[in-house]
């Protein structure tokens, strides 16, 4: 499989990606300040070392990545200008764009990607991402290439949005450590198109345009300020009177439709299959009347998901059936969706041996997660099981370290919880159902799910390079899972992006979101 | 010497209170579930288990509570409050930055609750069954009873998305270019609502207190002898009266410095106002322990001087106080 791209085709792709985009006809104007805003202050500005959407906003645009990926999931050049694969799936080469330099004016050499891999390998939080890389080879300043111990198609994934940030070996290699370097946060000198000006934690980070941009032209930005604004409803207003321009990952139904209400306010969906959240319910299959699949499917088939899609959601999110997110191209959607069925909710509940009495059959806790708004959720799931004589109790959970205790450690009945895909299923799905990895903390396999065959699954396709035959494999553990029920899927988190009529070109096209490079979004007059 | 004996023994007390303080809350802390590694995990949307046991190794909480505490407090007697495990700083620089904001709002809050308090408070003293009188109590009541968030939340949809006057969010506006004029506008205008939100709390305290006190201090023996003199009105209530009745008042403006942190959490979140009661807020969510006793550290220093500083007005408002 060879993958060679030119000059020319890059070319064609952004003149696509322009054209593809809602203002074809107008041309981008050079200049002008963003403002948008963050829910929380990142710990770290570096993505080498910290992942999270607030790192990746201003990460991606301090730092670039290999690679960048179009709305239809096909990688595009970044600051690699071409790739190729080798046939034995066992060689990925990247081709750096040559007049590329650090916001030093350090060229960036291919020994900058050697060391980038180095540490994201040993520090950044998704070990599956870079683990087969046995060695980077550079031949030459300007080719990079990476050893795999065996085929890894979820490398090209990982090379993209804030998952691979190229570093400066000149700064980062100089013996500190790298987690807590005091360049994470400050004169931090990055290879993207937009530079560090001023980070105070708690009020906001200011972005410049970095001049020495290898693509000419680019970024049409002057500056990006992204201000930190964690109360949801203070951020919208701010977005109505104009104080802000942009903002992205809003989930909170009511605040999406308010904002499609508002004048001069764009809301999308679009640009979130990599992040790929899903919200679901966990059940630990490990304890009580939980172990039995026909309970689990009972459950399933006596939540009425179009009420929570309708109602609860207000019609903003999409339906999810599986842990793949539905935006994804591995995504088989091609499963039962367990339709509400009371009656056969009630004869698999007789069957598996929890008669009614009195019109109870069981007791069964629920905890209530503490994320911002799925306390509805929550309750309207309490209420329909009560429809089939389980009695749930909810438990209110303080705080997200407590939750996290409980789900790590595998001290509950059911939850609500959600969790990210991350790009490839290698990087996000894997974790959760993997029986090697039940019960390792927060967003692990946190349910005891153990099935050999989805084990066996899950590794052909991490290894397997060819894309059909990936997503083969993909589909029956899709449909595997489905069945048995560890994990009812709710809806894909209806992530949106509220923009203002200003922004041309907003970041909504490609997967990333703003956890990919804002070069070429700008302000109209 | 007794005077200064005394101070030595209420700063060797304040030493050994500040001091249980810290282990209890260090105590306390340690006692919720889960921590920090927890939440860093959150902010990096999931973390390998190996990842996680590293950086538990690395800030010592794999080891034992005793060891973990006396290393704590070993470190505070040496006057380093440690580095924030979430905010990857050290917890004193990270404070310092976040102090100045806090302050601003704080002492301009319960200048103005105390300055519009007492007046309001002297003007229904005055007329204790008239309708001003009333209608003062309805509106201090209100204030106090009303929570902050939704106060707040209502003065933003009024003054900043219907009529846009004052900003939503922040101290200041970093696209705002000029000099320090501007910028000193530009952060007065940020600072207008959070106050006025944060004021409508203490108000109802200072103007029922102002009242409560002036009516006692204008039925009172010298009063009747300043009227009985002859004295214009205004002169009996506000030479005479007025200043016996602030004593109190000055007394319970003391007693709100704890507020620093307490009262201004939620004042802080509706406008994301960068101060110390957001960081304390989200450090405790964030089991960030070195930063929550960093900030409880603070903010006993805060009261300790808070009431030096009460000690200090009063005795110069109250003659009497001078002789004690």
């Amino acid at each position: 499989m060879k993958h060679v791209v030119t000059n020319f085709l890059k070319a064609t792709a952004i003149t696509s990606i322009l054209a593809t985009g809602a203002v074809a006809q107008e041309t981008p104007k050079m200049g002008g300040t963003l403002v948008t805003v963050m829910g929380s202050t990142p710990r770290v500005l570096n993505p080498a070392v910290q992942s999270g959407i607030v790192t990746g906003l201003v990460g991606a645009q301090l730092f670039a990545a290999p690679l960048r990926y179009d709305e239809g999931w096909n990688p595009q050049p970044y600051l690699a200008k071409s790739w190729e694969v080798s046939d034995d799936g066992l060689k990925v080469t990247l081709h750096l764009q040559e007049n590329a330099t650090f916001h030093d004016g350090e060229p960036i050499k291919s020994s900058d990607v050697a060391f980038s891999v180095k540490i994201i390998q040993e520090f950044h939080p998704f070990k599956s991402m870079f683990s087969p890389v046995t060695s980077v080879d550079t031949p030459d300043e300007h080719t990079a290439v990476l050893n795999l111990a065996h085929p890894h198609p979820a490398l090209m994934l990982a090379m993209s949005g804030q998952l691979m940030s190229i570093i400066p070996e000149h700064i980062y290699g100089d013996g500190q450590d790298p987690k807590n370097h005091p360049r994470n946060n400050e004169n931090v000198v990055g290879s993207g198109p937009f530079k560090l000006v001023e980070f105070v934690p708690g009020e906001h980070v200011i972005m410049e345009r970095y001049d020495g941009f290898w693509e000419q032209g680019l970024p049409y930005l002057d500056k990006i300020v992204a201000r930190i604004i964690p109360d949801s409803a203070a951020r919208a207003i701010a977005l109505e009177n104009g104080e802000i321009h942009l903002s992205t990952f809003e989930n909170q139904p009511t605040i999406v439709n308010r904002m499609s209400a508002a004048k001069g306010m764009n809301v999308s969906n679009d640009g979130y299959g990599g992040i790929g959240p899903i919200d679901w319910l966990a059940m630990n299959v490990t304890r009580g009347p939980l172990q039995d699949v026909r309970v689990r499917q009972a459950i399933a088939y006596a939540i009425d998901k179009n009420f929570i899609l309708k109602a609860v959601m207000r019609g903003t999110a999409k339906d999810a059936l599986t842990g793949v997110h539905p935006d994804s191209p591995l995504y088989n959607g091609d499963v039962n969706a367990y339709a509400l069925d009371v009656d056969k909710a009630n004869a698999l509940l007789d069957e598996a041996g929890y008669g009614m009495n009195g019109g109870k059959r069981f007791d069964i806790t629920l905890e209530l997660v503490p994320f911002p708004g799925y306390k509805p959720q929550t309750e309207y799931i309490k209420q329909a099981l009560s429809k089939v004589g389980i009695n749930v109790t909810i438990n209110a959970t303080p705080d997200f370290p407590s939750w996290a205790k409980k789900m790590g450690t595998m001290d509950f009945d059911m939850s609500l919880d959600s969790v990210y895909n991350w790009g490839d299923p290698v990087i996000g799905v894997n974790r959760t159902y993997m029986s090697s990895n039940i019960a390792k903390g927060v967003w692990s396999n946190t349910q005891g799910y153990s099935n050999a065959r989805v084990d066996e699954l899950l590794a052909q396709a991490a290894e397997e390079n060819d894309q059909a035959k990936r997503k083969a494999l993909y589909a029956e553990f899709q449909q595997i899972v489905n069945e048995e029920v560890p994990i009812y899927y709710l809806n894909a988190v209806p992530m949106h992006t509220f923009y203002s009529d200003k922004i041309g070109n907003p970041p909504i096209t490609g997967i990333w979101s703003t956890s990919s490079p804002m070069d070429r979004v700008w302000l109209k007059d | 010497m007794d005077f200064l004996s005394g101070v030595a023994t209420r700063i060797f007390y304040a030493i050994i209170l500040l001091l249980a303080v810290l282990v209890l809350n260090f105590t306390l802390i340690h006692l919720a579930p889960g921590d920090v590694v927890d939440t860093i995990a959150q902010s990096m949307g999931g973390a390998d288990a190996e990842v996680l046991a590293k950086i538990r190794a690395e800030y010592g909480l794999d080891q034992p509570f005793i060891y973990q505490l006396s290393t704590y407090i070993g470190r505070v007697l040496s006057f380093d409050l440690g580095f924030s495990f979430y905010y990857n700083m050290p917890v004193t620089e990270l404070i310092l930055q976040r102090i100045p904001a806090t302050l601003l709002l704080v002492i301009t809050a319960q200048l103005l609750a105390m300055f519009v308090g007492v007046i309001l408070g002297v003007i229904s003293a005055r007329r204790p069954n008239g309708v001003l009188s009333n209608f003062v109590t309805f509106f201090a009541l209100f204030g106090y009873s009303a929570p902050v968030f939704w106060t707040g939340i209502l003065l933003l949809i009024t003054f900043s998305l219907n009529i846009q006057w004052f900003p939503v969010a922040g101290m200041r506006d970093v696209t705002v270019e000029g000099g320090a004029w501007v910028h000193f506008v530009d952060v007065l205008r940020h600072l207008v609502l959070p106050v006025i939100s944060l004021a409508s709390i203490f108000l109802a305290l200072y103007s029922r207190l102002a009242r409560a006190t002036m009516l006692e201090t204008l039925g009172s023996d010298y009063v009747r002898t300043a009227k009985a003199k002859g004295l214009p009105d205004h002169q009996v209530v506000y030479k005479h009266a007025l200043k016996n009745a602030l004593s109190p008042v000055i007394t319970l403006a003391g007693l709100q410095f704890s507020a620093v942190v307490s009262g201004a959490v939620l004042v802080e979140t509706v406008f994301s106002w960068p101060g110390l009661g957001t960081l304390a807020f989200q450090s405790i969510l964030a089991r960030d322990t070195p930063t929550i006793l960093g900030i409880l550290f603070f903010s006993a220093l805060v009261v300790i001087v808070g009431n030096l500083v009460t000690d200090f007005v009063l005795r110069m408002v109250d003659p009497r106080m001078r002789a004690r």
